[in-house]
């Protein structure tokens, strides 16, 4: 993989934007947006025909920083703006930057139906187990046990399986990995900028101020050494007795498929009742 | 039949050597770069940025062989290595 500059990474950020970012210290969004600008770099994509769409949450604060065509929309309802580009423009790479509540509460039916119909965008998802920014409320994603401000005693609700539940919905390429491996999430993120169709890169991040804070996970570092150990590779995770896979994910392409898209299909209705017609 | 031009083990194995550049200002402090640089390079320093975290400092600057991990995984674009020479590998 060539290494891409600090200089070309600069080239896409705002800089009449303040920097640093609002982010917390030790928070893995800044190594996302850094696996996201080195992908568009290494593909080589213009400014000006990307559109970065997000909606609320600490990783929906991402396209305020970098110099695409940005939309920051209603909380739970990107996917939904993003369609309305993607029906517009249709030479326009679309992404989607969300987070797990985002995307899987509040935004679920537009987060399952985009990937039924198999509209073209990449849906960069970034899970960490909780409501960051409206104070660390539990999110789909919390797992079973864990504290947050508004389950003090423990979560009870049975987690989302994000990966599997796009699958489900019938994405057609989906991968997870962790802001740990940040190389492989740039392969990843380019692989999904590439593919054609609903894409969704699930990206495993840290919460150390909030989520970390409150279930006693340690410090910054501690909570990058845990996504090392327990997120694994989907063949080693093969291998594990049932007993020894508990707690762990795995990480890895699930799905890498084609189906028809659906703006194409949409375009090919509208042209033949245009011919039907005779070309009104 | 094609044999190989230059006999193997003729050209040496050259090791990059990087420098690395710190902007203090927009450092954190989460301490990621201190913690999985794999050659030792940085260390927490006990000064402050105006920000009051404490950014990192170069304690072992030849070792750098110009890797970038710190680069991908600092949050903040606050640190970076450029190649500076390479020189011939010495086993």
């Amino acid at each position: 993989m060539p290494k891409i500059s600090q200089k070309a990474i600069h080239k896409y950020l705002r800089h009449d934007k303040n920097f640093p970012h609002v982010w917390c210290s030790g928070c893995s969004n800044g190594i996302v947006l850094g696996a996201t600008i080195r992908a568009i770099a290494e593909l080589g994509y213009k400014k000006d025909n990307i559109a970065m769409v997000s909606g609320i949450g600490c990783s929906s604060r991402m396209p305020v920083y970098v110099d695409f065509n940005t939309l920051h929309t209603l909380h739970g309802r990107a996917i939904a703006f993003a369609t309305g580009i993607k029906i517009v423009k249709p030479e326009m790479k679309v992404i989607v930057i969300t987070g797990d509540g985002d995307a899987t509460a509040i935004g679920g039916n537009h987060f399952i139906h985009g990937a039924r119909r198999n509209i073209d965008m990449t849906v960069i998802l970034i899970n960490n187990n909780i409501y960051g920014m409206t104070g660390g409320q539990y999110s789909p994603t919390t797992p079973y046990g864990d504290r947050t401000t508004t389950t003090p005693y423990g979560n009870i609700d049975p987690t989302f399986d994000i990966c599997d539940l796009a699958i489900g919905a019938g994405a057609t390429f989906v991968a997870r990995t962790t802001a740990f491996h940040a190389i492989e999430a740039q392969s990843f993120i380019k692989q999904a900028f590439e593919h054609k169709g609903f894409s969704l890169v699930e990206i495993i991040s840290a919460c150390p101020v909030i989520y970390g804070h409150l279930n006693k996970k340690g410090d910054a570092s501690a909570m990058m050494k845990s996504m090392k150990e327990n997120v694994i590779l989907i063949e080693a995770f093969e291998k594990l007795s049932d007993e020894q896979k508990n707690g762990k994910q795995k990480r890895g392409i699930f799905v890498n498929k084609i189906r028809p898209e659906y703006i194409e299909e949409y375009d090919k209705l509208v042209r033949s009742l245009q011919d039907e017609k005779g070309g009104e | 039949m094609r044999y190989w031009e230059v006999p193997f083990g003729k050209e040496k194995p050259k090791t990059p050597l990087g420098e690395i550049h710190i902007l203090k200002e927009r450092c954190k402090g989460c301490g990621f770069c201190v913690e999985y640089c794999p050659k030792d390079v940085l260390e927490m320093s006990d000064e402050f940025n105006s920000k009051g975290y404490h950014p990192p400092q170069i304690i072992n600057g030849e070792a750098c062989v110009n890797c970038g991990l710190c680069e991908t995984i600092c949050p903040e674009f606050s640190i970076w290595c450029t190649l500076k020479e390479e020189v011939a590998f010495e086993n």
